[in-house]
């Protein structure tokens, strides 16, 4: 493929996730807070945020697992992880967060469960999603071609 | 120019959240500030150069008290939830130690709690940005940071000024100058672009109108 085409591609990927709701606005504030300075700066921060996201859910399993359940602890790692999504704009995350505090608030054991496995799935999906966009932006540049904005 | 460039502003940058201080460290530096940025509000304090009680930690040996602060902050920006120390604790602190009251505090917060916003205002702090932060937001650092950074300076400059004649030409082209920069930083403020420094300065505004008297520029 040429620059042209795969250009064409990651652009059209791109608007994709914003259509299927998997980004929003605050991906694009990422974006242009990225220049020939800090040119990987929207990278440096979604491994940030994977990294981030990977202990987060590994502790909430573990909290959801315990006899007696704790669900401030629980809470505080929901917040942290709905902050975190709302940073890099990966809003399907974000909203599964929601109403995961809502059942911590309640708390509802089952709801819980539901929104962790819920949450999971989301990331899972978003971290994919990411990874192949930086490739098609690797792709490009490989290719001798810029990243469109 | 109106604007001293001699140095830039330094911000102290507070978040728990790794993803948040990258973030607001990138914001800032964009925005042309010199960052510094720390996990908690303990940490930044000992930035600051206060020293939290001596009860606090026995481990900790208790090092002659250095309230100076060792490098000047010109704004303190954190996040409201944190753990151990909040945001507000941190406002608060600094507002009750007479060595940082005068510095700006900045809060941030996910959370939209009108009336979490109005404790902290009322604490002192300048500032109550939502969560996520954008570009557009930190535009209003600059005037809190002016305003401490210059008032000593004021009051020197006009010490100085008592003695020139107030209505030189010199001193109103001055003025006239600051506030084109004024006007140019609120048009940059509302587009949001470094661009529109060239795109405001249009022929009609480049040159001020002086009624017979030759200026150059």
């Amino acid at each position: 493929m040429d620059v042209l085409q795969l250009q064409k591609q990651f652009v059209d990927y791109r608007a994709s996730l914003y259509h299927e709701g998997f980004l929003d606005e605050q991906f694009t504030q990422l974006q242009e807070l990225q220049d020939e300075n800090n040119p990987d700066f929207v990278v440096e921060v979604v491994s940030l945020f994977f990294e981030d996201s990977e202990r987060l859910l590994n502790e909430l399993t573990k909290a959801l697992e315990q006899q007696s359940i704790d669900f401030k602890r629980v809470d505080a790692h929901v917040h942290q992880l709905k902050g975190s999504s709302s940073s890099i704009g990966a809003q399907r995350v974000q909203k599964v967060c929601i109403a995961f505090r809502n059942y911590c608030e309640e708390q509802n054991i089952e709801g819980c469960l539901k929104c962790l496995q819920q949450v999971k799935h989301e990331y899972s999906l978003v971290k994919t999603k990411f990874e192949t966009m930086f490739q098609l932006e690797q792709q490009i540049l490989t290719a001798g071609g810029s990243i469109p904005v | 120019m109106g604007i001293t460039a001699e140095s830039q502003f330094h911000v102290l940058a507070v978040d728990d959240s790794i993803i948040d201080r990258k973030l607001i460290e990138r914001l800032l530096k964009t925005s042309s500030y010199q960052v510094t940025t720390v996990d908690s509000g303990s940490k930044a304090l000992e930035f600051l150069g206060l020293h939290e009680g001596d009860t606090n930690d026995p481990n900790t040996p208790s090092v002659s008290s250095n309230n100076h602060q060792e490098v000047e902050v010109n704004l303190v920006i954190t996040d409201y939830c944190m753990p151990g120390m909040t945001g507000y604790d941190l406002l608060k602190k600094i507002k009750e130690s007479s060595s940082l009251k005068t510095i700006p505090v900045v809060i941030m917060s996910s959370e939209n709690v009108p009336s979490r916003i109005s404790r902290c205002l009322e604490e002192g702090a300048e500032e109550f940005f939502l969560k996520p932060v954008r570009l557009s937001d930190l535009n209003k650092l600059r005037p809190h940071m002016l305003k401490t950074k210059f008032k000593d300076q004021n009051k020197k400059q006009e010490k100085q000024e008592e003695k020139a004649d107030f209505e030189s030409p010199k001193r109103q082209e001055k003025e006239e100058e600051q506030q084109h920069q004024e006007q140019l930083l609120q048009q940059q403020s509302s587009n949001n672009k470094r661009k529109a420094v060239e795109e405001g300065l249009s022929p009609e505004r480049s040159r001020p109108r002086y009624s017979g008297i030759t200026t150059v520029v």
